[in-house]
């Protein structure tokens, strides 16, 4: 076999893979902020929490109920989604018309309780969830060796960032959406339930989280920290990459995981850190982001 | 950051003080001084000394966000890591308690340079979460580094002798050490607010376009108060390393950051003496509910959740527009 830079390639690509891998999850998460900030205008500070969330209702739902992975991937992001809106309906609501920090106090604290619940109830050593049969086993690409259920990760990611693309640029809801975010005075003069609109969005948004966490239960064990380090990740990068954008959450959320992958390879002390340097350089050079629309 | 609604602000009578300290001031802070000077005698001193390094680390906070009008949720870098360098400084290269603090200080002086000078390029919620990824830089920095003890983090840290003269092993001798370096960091901060440079940092959060219109350079006032609130956070944490002796990665997690928020939140952002009061409230909390587990988190959550809805004002805002002074 060949060598690249005195690194065997089943490394390389290895270490690629789950650098891609963590960056389905940073784009998927990303993207769920981006869609929440620009509708609600605040940052989802529970976003992490409501991950975890969609792996613990996978779990609970094959460890009480007996439903398995695929009805999961379903389900759960669906009963995430519901708690999202109650949360919305119950509290988030209640701040719009104040200064957008408070939004990301109020869910923080929100954060805080969902996270301690759990904590309290399942420990943070972690449950085991075990992958569905058809994910299990994996194939030889000749250079790596490609498990499918890392490889599904990586397959649903894209799909589900394709079509949240897809809805909010290309349908006539998605049209509304970005009108609304615009102008909501304007488009509610228009007959469009804005409100109705918003609650949905952030119902969405934390969807897409529960879904992330459902995706990461069989690869990660399910626990109530798991969603706690990783959003702190996902806000660099979304700093890196500026909300304005889906496609650019999408694509930083992506490229970054490849670079945090890439710096394993090459120097892993420095693959904890690479995402906040990266970031700080963006700063110094573009501080709106790479694909951000206003400073 | 803020725009012209800014909600997070001080209460609406913002009084200058160029002409000195008003009446009622001075009686609160002359009440504290006998309360700090008496509360020895009274209740167990480590728990009081616990007490005034997070009112001081919360009044630091809130030079930020109340007056500068800038959430960071990255404050835990300054305090952890000044009290790691201080703790280092004391146990391995052998420095007076005095020293030792300084040294944190002045670490936390230069990391806030840095991370500030980064962080004010974005603002809004983006300035929150720039602050917040970079603290997290400084926790995996300090999870790997070796001089930080990792897990385990840098313990027995001796106390020594203050100017090399007087053991500080004797717990009251440490409290009254403690306690004028808070009522010092207090005072100092109370001096910042009512400075020239204070009544431009609230121009400033009060109405940014209209601050820089008339001719100041928002960025450095900016600069400088993130500079000063992170120093003054890393003399609460290079304190707190002398004080129990330990510096560890709690300190230096991004829930310290998010107990530092609540403190200042709880007791009133923008408000001189309501850090203090929330500090106050949320170590007493910590205390007695040390052995509740993972409650205290619920609990913290819960507090946020009911003073963002409900009391956003906090303790002392509420009491100083009941009383019409502001304090």
């Amino acid at each position: 076999m060949f060598e690249l830079l005195g690194i065997p390639p089943q490394a390389l690509f290895g270490q690629l893979l789950l650098g891609l891998i963590n960056g389905s999850f940073y784009a998927v998460l990303s993207l769920g902020l981006a869609v929440i900030f620009g509708m609600l205008n605040i940052i989802n500070f529970a976003h992490g929490a409501q991950y975890m969330l969609g792996a613990f209702v996978a779990w609970m739902l094959l460890n009480y109920l007996g439903i398995g992975y695929w009805w999961a991937l379903i389900i759960a992001p669906v009963l995430v989604g519901i708690i999202g809106i109650v949360m919305e309906r119950l509290f988030i609501r209640r701040l719009y018309h104040l200064d957008h920090l408070y939004g990301l106090l109020l869910t923080f604290g929100l954060a805080l309780i969902i996270t301690g619940v759990f904590k309290q109830n399942y420990g943070v050593s972690g449950l085991p969830y075990q992958p569905p049969p058809l994910l299990a086993g994996g194939r030889n690409l000749g250079f790596m060796y490609l498990p499918y259920s890392r490889g599904w990760v990586i397959l649903a990611s894209a799909v589900v960032c394709f079509g949240t693309w897809f809805l909010i640029e290309k349908t006539r809801l998605g049209a509304y959406l970005r009108a609304a975010t615009e102008n909501p005075t304007l488009v509610g003069a228009f007959g469009i339930n804005v409100p109705l609109l918003i609650t949905l969005t952030y119902g969405f948004g934390v969807a897409l989280a529960g879904f992330a966490g459902v995706l990461a239960a069989p690869i990660y064990s399910v626990n109530p920290v798991m969603g706690e380090n990783l959003i702190i990740i996902v806000f660099a990068v979304v700093v890196i990459g500026g909300m304005g954008s889906i496609l650019g959450s999408i694509v930083t959320g992506f490229g970054l995981g490849l670079i945090e992958g890439l710096t394993r390879v090459f120097y892993p002390e420095g693959s904890a850190v690479v995402i906040f340097v990266i970031m700080a350089i963006v700063l110094l050079v573009k501080p709106a982001g790479l694909f951000g629309r206003t400073a | 950051m803020m725009t012209a609604e800014s909600t997070i602000a001080a209460p609406a009578v913002v009084q200058s003080g160029t002409h000195g300290m008003p009446r009622h001031h001075v009686y609160i802070f002359g009440g504290l001084c006998a309360l700090v000077l008496a509360a020895p005698f009274f209740l167990y001193p480590i728990f009081v000394m616990k007490i005034l390094c997070f009112a001081l680390f919360a009044s630091a906070f809130n030079l930020l966000l109340g007056y500068g009008g800038l959430l960071s949720f990255g404050h835990a870098a300054y305090f952890g890591m000044a009290s790691y360098v201080s703790a280092h400084a004391a146990k391995v290269w052998g420095l007076t308690p005095e020293l030792a603090i300084l040294s944190g200080t002045a670490i936390a002086a230069l990391l806030g340079l840095a991370i500030g000078a980064l962080a004010i390029r974005r603002q809004g919620i983006y300035f929150a979460m720039v602050t917040l990824a970079f603290a997290q830089m400084v926790y995996f920095f300090s999870v790997q580094a070796p001089f930080t003890g990792g897990e385990d983090g840098i313990q027995a840290v001796p106390r020594g002798n203050l100017f090399g003269l007087f053991s500080l092993a004797d717990p009251l001798t440490l409290y009254f050490v403690v306690a004028a370096i808070f009522l010092f960091g207090v005072l100092l901060i109370y001096r910042i607010i009512h400075s020239p440079f204070g009544q431009v940092l609230k121009a400033i959060r009060e109405n940014e376009a209209r601050a820089i219109s008339l001719g100041y350079k928002v960025n450095r006032y900016k600069l400088g108060v993130f500079v000063l609130s992170a120093t003054l956070a890393g003399l609460a944490g290079a304190t707190k390393a002398i004080v129990f002796q330990l510096a560890s990665l709690t300190d230096v997690y991004w829930t310290m950051s998010g107990e530092v928020v609540l403190m200042t939140l709880l007791g009133g952002m923008g408000t001189v003496f309501g850090p203090m009061v929330g500090a106050g409230i949320i170590v007493t909390m910590q205390n007695y509910l040390a052995t509740a587990g993972d409650w205290v988190t619920i609990i913290q959550g819960a507090i946020f959740v009911v003073a963002v809805l409900l009391f956003r004002e906090g303790v002392v805002g509420v009491l100083s527009k009941w009383l019409r002074k502001p304090l």
